[in-house]
């Protein structure tokens, strides 16, 4: 089995050809760490302290800095990528979870769980542009290639709200299935999908008329539904692909983005929160919380090659390009 | 930033549609929904505390109320942006006074289609059987009394509370896992020890352990001089594997943990414990819900808190759906198979259509962590494994009408 799982790693990575050297970051939630995986060798060659309960993270716009939130310390940490020290931390509010950089650069739209507000916060004079009045426990963050909309999901009010980043005033809500917990645009920014962790949806809009286009469902044979509870979404570059993390069932689901069919159910490790894929988009990673290991998916043959430990509850991954 | 939902929460009344309000608004052209606003009447009957050994944790006077008012805070902050309003009417009967009385009183000051009852099992068969709720939707939020949910159930009553039958299934499900199987039961003089030994019984025979030594509570002595000698002697008798205590005042339970005569564990209502709700379960977002709580009440959030909350949360859902306050309406809608809820354990939750009570998974802890959450795997079922725990469907002898 083992020399079974050996030889198709070797086969899936000669089939995929020289894989680039780039950085996989992993924030570990209750370890206080980050993990950094080499996505060539697909090992773990660093790990960092940060400050407490790191959840999202995200690169900034000139890649040379990395956003955490370290929501039990109630703040963004700026981590230098060359040091991987903390350079300097940002005002955000209590409890941030997860946020969403604006295409400008500037702009971080963080969601503060505990307070029920979306913060704006400018990246440069590091201070609050605005906080949002939004519903109970937010959590899912994204903000439009385009840079006119942000959206909040907050997990109790079952709510997408749309905030009209110019004016900062949110100005729509639109009602999902329960315990939405993440948002993501199309690359083309014209659908915005919806993951609702409870109701075991994801819900599609589009983003110009607001209006709910799709709803997914997932059902995984012999696992029951209740386990089914999608939590991050991916979406490959050209719009094709949407992989969907769907948490204690310890699948994702590989969904054609055109038509919603699902394609695949892909077995990785046990409750399955966010993903990431590489710049060439040959390989997806996955953070599993209860495992505590991040999952390496072959996105040409749909196929897990490998699995990798990292600290307690990964959650967040980010990847850094070294092209 | 919270404390704005509560102000917005506040000093709205009556479920109605805002009629005319909205026909002056549609000439204005403004938003489509119309202005919903939701009472819910929250009725307790305080229970007298008897004397126990000790006071080390006597329970919070406003248990339950506390669990409501958060779920009215939670429900405004998604109302504002419905045009959906809650307010909560707190009538709270002290032990000594009629409650039946207060709460027809209650009631003719104004009329309430949503009411939350924290009262001993007479008080809420007796409030759901006045002509004045006939059509009301009643939240039992504080009678774990498994015959709310048998022959004594009501049309008109969901529970959000775990009955008895639920909590000893949850607690023995885990130790026919741990095969745990032979049983000491040491049952207190109360009437809720009684009940909750019988539902042990039940439950036992349900899972087939088996209870090697069933004993009464009658020792007067004061445990805290001498459990050292009196447990000991009480527990030398037979052979078990663990000891269940049945003392829901937690008069002497916590006195029977580390004094047995064999070197056993304790549970029940000490020890391991199988709770509606406690601070140490914190999986599945769970954390933001306690701390949400500890910030508005002071303290840590109890099971009646939970079942208050989740009884203001099932309104809060069914009226952001169905986007009115229509009491006829929502009442269909909690019970229709469409209703789900996520209560933050785990999975979306709906109410038993046999007898009103509400599916939910049943922690398993002890003082500082989550040991288990009830159903334990491999208790399987043709539906919802959640219905191994309590009285199932073909098990009900609930006749609504």
């Amino acid at each position: 089995m083992r020399l079974g799982f050996l030889c198709a790693l070797a086969l899936a990575i000669a089939a995929s050809g020289p894989a680039h050297a780039h950085l996989l970051y992993v924030t570990n939630e209750k370890d206080d760490t980050v993990s950094i995986i080499d996505t060539k060798t697909l090992e773990v060659v660093d790990t960092i302290s940060v400050g407490e309960r790191p959840r999202g993270i995200t690169l900034s716009k000139d890649k040379t800095k990395l956003y955490v939130c370290a929501s039990d310390s109630d703040t963004v940490q700026v981590l230098d990528i060359k040091t991987n020290k903390v350079l300097h931390e940002l005002p955000s509010g209590e409890d941030p979870e997860q946020f969403a950089l604006h295409p400008d650069g500037r702009l971080l739209f963080i969601a503060n769980e505990d307070d029920a507000v979306t913060t704006i916060v400018d990246t440069q004079t590091r201070t609050v542009v605005a906080q949002i009045d939004v519903g109970v426990e937010p959590e899912g963050m994204a903000v439009s290639p385009d840079g006119k909309w942000a959206i909040t999901t907050s997990e109790t009010t079952n709510m997408a709200h749309w905030i009209d980043v110019a004016e900062r005033k949110l100005v729509h809500n639109s009602l999902v299935d329960q315990r939405p917990r993440h948002a993501e645009f199309d690359p083309d920014g014209k659908r915005l999908w919806i993951s609702s962790e409870i109701g075991g949806t994801v819900t599609v809009f589009d983003v110009d008329s607001k209006k709910e286009i799709k709803k997914i469902s997932f059902t995984l044979p012999g696992i029951s539904q209740d386990r089914v509870q999608p939590v991050g979404i991916r979406l490959t570059r050209d719009g094709s692909l949407a992989f969907v993390a769907l948490g204690p069932s310890n699948h994702v689901a590989v969904v054609d983005a055109k038509t919603y069919e699902i394609k695949d159910y892909l077995l990785v490790g046990r409750r399955v929160w966010h993903m990431v894929l590489t710049p060439e988009e040959d390989l997806l990673f996955t953070t599993n919380g209860v495992s505590g290991d991040v999952s390496v998916v072959d996105v040409k043959d749909l196929k897990v090659i490998k699995t990798i430990k990292v600290g307690r509850y990964p959650w967040g991954a980010e990847i850094l390009p070294t092209n | 930033m919270s404390s704005g939902a509560q102000a917005r929460a506040g000093g709205m009344y009556l479920v109605r549609r805002a009629l005319m309000a909205c026909a002056w608004l549609a000439l204005l052209a403004c938003p489509v929904r119309a202005e919903v606003e939701v009472e819910i009447l929250y009725l307790e009957h305080q229970r007298a505390q008897p004397p126990t050994l000790s006071n080390l944790d006597a329970p919070p006077s406003d248990d339950g109320l506390q669990g409501a008012r958060l779920g009215i805070a939670d429900n405004a902050t998604t109302g504002q942006f419905l045009k959906q309003n809650y307010a909560l009417r707190e009538v709270i009967v002290t032990p000594e006074n009629d409650f039946l009385a207060r709460a027809k009183q209650a009631l003719a000051e104004k009329a309430a289609p949503f009411i939350i009852v924290n009262a001993p099992a007479q008080d809420v068969l007796a409030l759901a059987d006045l002509p004045e709720t006939k059509d009301a939707l009643i939240f039992n939020a504080g009678a774990p009394d498994t015959r709310l949910r048998q022959n004594d159930c009501r049309a008109n009553v969901l529970h959000t509370l775990p009955s008895r039958a639920m909590l000893a299934d949850a607690l023995m499900q885990f130790l026919t896992k741990k095969r745990w199987t032979n049983i000491m039961l040491i049952e207190g003089p109360g009437d809720g020890d009684k009940a909750f030994g019988a539902a042990l019984r039940n439950s036992a025979e349900k899972f087939r352990a088996s209870i090697t030594a069933d004993k009464s509570w009658t020792l007067k002595a004061d445990m805290r001089r001498n459990a050292g000698a009196e447990v000991p002697a009480l527990t030398q008798d037979a052979d078990y594997d663990v000891v269940l205590v049945s003392d829901e005042a937690g008069d002497f339970g916590q006195y029977i943990l580390y004094n047995t005569w064999l070197a056993r564990p304790v549970a029940g209502s000490q020890g391991l414990m199988p709770l509606g709700w406690h601070r140490a379960v914190e999986q599945w977002g769970a954390v933001q819900l306690q701390n949400r709580f500890k910030e508005a009440a002071k303290r840590d959030m109890r099971a009646r808190d939970y079942a208050a909350w989740a009884a203001v949360r099932s309104i809060g859902e069914a009226v952001a759906r169905q986007n009115t306050g229509d009491p006829k309406a929502i009442v269909s809608y909690v019970k229709s198979p469409d209703f789900k809820l996520a209560l933050f354990k785990g999975r979306a939750l709906d109410y038993r259509s046999w007898n009103g009570q509400l599916r939910q998974p049943i922690p398993l802890v002890h003082t500082g962590a989550l040991v288990a959450l009830a159903p334990m795997e491999g208790f399987l079922h043709q539906t919802s494994d959640l219905d191994t725990l309590g009285i199932d469907g073909p098990e009900t002898k609930c006749k609504m009408n």
